[in-house]
């Protein structure tokens, strides 16, 4: 994996532009169907540059959490599946697969993304930061520290979502009442009902202006 | 019992019990190490398995094309009700699902007969997920459909009196004293009927299995089950091996809230899989398949008919309920088991009704019996206090049961009075204007409602083993799972305060069956069941140890009796004479002992107070055999705000009081209760599951359209506990509060919609639909 590197030249302009739902159904689109709609041949053409097929297994490179790291996958492997089969990164976790439970949500860039709804191809180029990559070393990120303060999970499950959505929150300027917490923080199901802790550990990380 | 130690006596301040530690497993789980039942993914050779399932409720499976599938790269097999290998037991009759102790009679792919929406009819086993997926949508399953039964409103559905509900545990029929003459001489008369809709656990991590066979005798199943010893029980007797050849570890589990609580279909088929592969195979449900695979609370209407006097005492209770059931099974929930002891009442009548329906086994979801039941009582409750002009709360208390109505037996403990009076001084209820639809806040309508809660101390026991070390480290050891609810903690707790050390030198270990057996995390027995099991070996350790000491030459208890010797904060010292003693670590090195280790047995509910229930675990039938009645009670109180154009509801604030014996930790039994009290909000407001009446099918099986409570819909809320001593219970004192949590929250949030608007809304759950549908009740 070390051998690996990024590509050096021209990759932030072969990046697709971001992590949003509709590049999602562009992208994909332009990975399946690729001989029947036209538009998106160029689309694709940005993604052979990282991975050398559209079909079968090939090589792709993710940068995760500062490390970049070579997969042999099929460009239908989603990020998600990605990370928890291919790189054994099973923090970020498998809710429901379909981007309704904000369970596997990590960081594209800086962004909060679902990562079931995006494909690993897409993911090439750019910075992905998963639960695995928040702490320094021994040291906590302060929403780790306020979950584990806060009693912001019960099973846990839901946990790495949530406390990537928190920081996301809090760096979105979207922490700034309760209120504004509760609203931003919605996309992250907790089964367990850990909410009010969840709140109470988003807000004290929002008022130290740590994250 | 009396003979036992109590922690009572032996910890009379306790030191870490009942503080709120941070959760010991915190770290492990938001750094994401925490590894879940489908994230071990280092076994050699691990390949993926999906399950194919049937679009159709009922029929026949004609034919299986797995051609175009098979010849998918990377696909190693497709396993059917052809080429199933063939299981020593399956639990498609009584007698052997009662071996098995399966939650539903009927194993998918060991017949061709398809007898639900979601079924599961192959298996496709492949190097890679995304080929499994691809492989599973390429197998053709052609099924002679028939018209299926949809539920108990069906006309096709055949209804029928069960002889026993519940797994055999409930009878179908009971009466106490002449309900039907005290109704019917009653001067004040209700009767209501009560619809409850389907509702999914829906826990965050979806039921998960990882198998692993390591020699042909010898198998390892990493699964996300509620009891690792259940597990094994179902899969040893399933597959024809001995307990000890099949090893199940759960060292974390996303959640259960009761579908994880037996052994369902698709971890047999995954065991089964493995063996055909010759690999570890890994399986995780699909969310849709959450929805057909790890059951459901039942569909359900009740009609309950309360007799009473002028001033609001209860004469007489009558409840009847109508559920769906599948084609095997007579599964209800035991609804009338609360709605016979909640309130002092001289007459009591229940029967159940079932329809047999083309829908898998429900099963005990969060309070099974006590959340829809108690939405039933607590609801005709506020009706009565309405007709009567008599405050809800005060209603209740001219009904309070000194004793337990259903069977005369004195409560071993009950402070539901204390939890009234706290709950309704931190809500304020005190302010409440009597009249309904008359609190308004801008153009919303503001309502105050409250309810009682109840949930039984059901008869356990387990085991664990306690290993003290010389340096004043320990290792402790049971099977028990945490759902989240702690366990790893407070247990944790209690072995520190046991042995008088400190939490951070205590090792807590889980979920295994090569551990000590514990039971299933279920029906709230762990934390009583388990906390008094490594109390009971932790006194073990220190028995040992006072027998060396006595022993021993150089210590100052040489010769004395072991049993004029007690432990006192830490220290062995004689009753008589409490400064001749010493601690256990100048004993064990002056000795050269690394360690000692001992084991205990801690029984919870009738089984601590009466040898007569003592018998196997999970047998919630034996909670009679003592002379106590066992509960834990509570009270919710609940504020919404009603939108009276749009019909939404939203609530605005929440108060908790609960009486649960000692409190282990309250960081988190707050945690505990206040998640409870969400779960309820959800099935109060949001939580339908929807079958289609023509094809038995669930329109709505995603997160995305059964709708569970979101951050947005959770206000601050307010828990507390009252203090409460129970000597009957167990060696700890504790009771559970896992379900609790939830009863009774129904009722609070339905009643104080009534408050907010006037209308009475018996249909769960109460969706803006129906607010605005609803008339006005004049009272």
């Amino acid at each position: 994996m070390s051998n690996h590197s990024e590509p050096t030249s021209g990759a932030s302009e072969l990046r697709p532009d971001d992590g949003s739902r509709r590049s999602f159904m562009k992208q994909a689109g332009g990975i399946l169907g690729l001989a029947l709609a036209p538009p998106f041949i160029s689309q694709a053409e940005r993604l052979t540059a990282f991975s050398k097929t559209v079909e079968g297994v090939s090589a792709m490179r993710l940068n995760v959490n500062g490390t970049v790291r070579t997969i042999q996958a099929e460009p239908r492997v989603t990020l998600l599946d990605a990370l928890r089969e291919y790189l054994d990164l099973t923090g970020t976790k498998k809710g429901c697969d379909h981007g309704q439970c904000g369970a596997c949500t990590v960081h594209i860039d800086g962004r909060r993304v679902n990562s079931c709804l995006t494909l690993a191809v897409m993911n090439q180029g750019k910075e992905i930061t998963t639960i695995e990559g928040l702490a320094k070393g021994e040291d906590l990120h302060p929403m780790q520290e306020a979950f584990i303060k806060h009693d912001g999970f019960q099973c846990g499950y839901c946990t790495p979502g949530q406390i990537m959505s928190g920081v996301a929150c809090v760096r979105e300027g979207h922490a700034n009442s309760e209120a504004e917490i509760r609203e931003y923080m919605s996309g992250n199901l907790c089964r367990c009902g850990a909410y009010p802790n969840i709140v109470a550990a988003v807000r004290e990380v929002a008022g130290k202006g740590k994250v | 019992m009396d003979t036992e130690p109590k922690f009572f006596e032996t910890n009379p301040q306790s030191g870490s019990v009942g503080q709120p530690l941070d959760r010991v497993d915190g770290r492990a789980k938001v750094t994401g190490q925490a590894r879940y039942s489908a994230e071990f993914n280092n076994l050699p050779g691990l390949v993926h398995a999906v399950l194919k399932t049937s679009d159709v409720a009922k029929g026949r499976i004609q034919s299986i094309d797995t051609s175009a599938a098979l010849k998918e790269p990377g696909v190693l097999a497709i396993l059917t009700h052809q080429n199933l290998p063939k299981l020593a037991k399956t639990p498609n009759d009584a007698q052997s699902k009662k071996a098995i102790g399966a939650p539903m009679g009927f194993l998918p792919l060991t017949s061709d007969q398809i007898h639900y929406a979601g079924q599961a009819v192959a298996v496709v086993v492949a190097d890679t997920l995304e080929r499994a997926q691809h492989a599973a949508a390429l197998v053709r399953v052609n099924i002679a459909a028939e018209k299926p039964a949809a539920s108990y409103e069906d006309p096709k559905a055949e209804l029928f009196d069960p002889q026993k509900v519940q797994d055999g545990k409930t009878p179908g029929h009971t009466v106490r004293g002449n309900p039907k003459a005290a109704f019917a001489a009653s001067p004040v008369q209700l009767t209501h009927t009560y619809v409850h809709a389907i509702n999914h656990h829906n826990p965050m991590e979806p039921g998960a299995t990882t198998a692993h066979w390591e020699a042909a005798d010898r198998l390892t199943v990493y699964e996300a089950t509620q009891g690792v010893t259940r597990t094994q029980k179902a899969l040893s007797t399933m597959l024809g091996l001995a307990a000890e050849q099949v090893r199940v570890v759960t060292k974390y589990i996303g959640g259960g809230f009761g579908c994880k609580g037996s052994s369902w279909p698709h971890t047999v088929l995954t065991v089964q899989t493995a063996k055909a592969v010759g690999r570890p195979v890994k399986l995780s449900l699909t969310r849709p398949q959450m929805f057909t695979s790890m059951g459901h609370r039942e569909d359900q209407t009740q009609t309950l008919k309360i007799g009473a006097t002028k001033d609001g005492k209860l004469t007489a209770l009558i409840h009847e309920k109508t559920s769906t059931t599948s084609p095997w099974d007579d599964y209800a929930e035991p609804n009338s088991r609360i709605i016979n002891l909640l309130y002092a009442c001289p007459t009591f009548e229940s029967s159940y009704q079932l329809a047999r329906a083309n829908v898998m086994t429900s099963t005990f979801m969060r309070a099974p019996g006590e959340a829809p039941g108690s939405f039933a009582i607590e609801c005709s409750m506020d009706d009565l206090a309405y007709q009567l002009g008599i405050d809800p709360l005060e209603i209740r208390l001219r009904n309070y049961a000194e004793k337990d109505p259903s069977n005369g037996k004195p409560w071993s403990s009950k402070s539901l009075k204390q939890c009234y009076a706290r709950g309704a001084e931190l809500f304020g209820w005190s302010k409440r204007n009597p009249k309904a639809g008359a609190t308004h806040d801008g153009r919303l309508l503001v309502g105050w409602g409250m309810a009682t809660a109840s949930y039984p101390v059901h008869n356990n026991q387990g085991t664990a083993r306690v290993r003290l070390y010389a340096d004043g480290h320990a290792l402790v050891q049971t099977g028990a799972t945490d759902l989240g609810t702690g366990t790893y903690t407070v247990m944790t707790q209690v072995a520190a305060d046991a042995l008088w050390i400190t939490p951070d030198k205590v090792r807590f270990e889980l979920g295994d069956t090569k551990l000590p057996t514990a039971p299933n995390s279920g029906g709230s027995v762990a934390a009583g069941t388990v906390s008094s099991s490594i109390y009971m070996a932790a006194q073990d350790v220190w028995q040992k140890l006072i027998k060396q000491a006595t022993q021993d030459k150089k210590s100052p208890l040489f010769r004395a009796k072991p049993a004029d010797v007690v432990v006192e904060k830490g220290r062995m010292v004689l009753k008589s004479d409490k400064t001749k003693g010493e601690d256990f670590a100048t004993l064990m090195k002056r000795n050269e002992m690394s360690d000692v280790e001992g084991s205990g047995n801690g029984k919870y509910g009738a089984g601590y107070e009466s040898g007569l229930a003592a018998g196997p675990a999970d047998s919630g039938h034996q909670d009679d055999m003592a002379g106590h009645s066992m509960h834990s009670f509570g009270a919710h109180f609940c504020e919404v705000k009603v939108d009276p154009d749009l019909g939404t509801v939203r609530v605005t604030r929440w108060v908790s009081v609960h009486a649960a014996g000692r409190i282990l930790n309250a960081k988190t039994a707050r945690s505990q209760i206040i998640g409870g009290s969400i779960f309820g909000i959800g099935c109060a407001l949001m939580e339908a599951t929807k079958r289609d009446q023509n094809f038995a099918r669930y329109t709505n099986a995603t997160l995305a359209d059964y709708h569970i409570p979101v951050s947005a819909d959770i206000p601050e809320m307010t828990v507390e506990f009252v203090n409460e001593h129970d000597p009957y219970i167990n060696a700890m004192g504790v009771k559970g509060i896992g379900e609790i949590s939830m009863v009774g929250v129904a009722a609070a949030v339905a009643n104080a919609v009534f408050h907010a608007t006037g209308k009475r809304i018996r249909s769960l759950p109460i969706t803006p639909d129906k607010v605005l549908e609803t008339k006005m009740v004049q009272v």
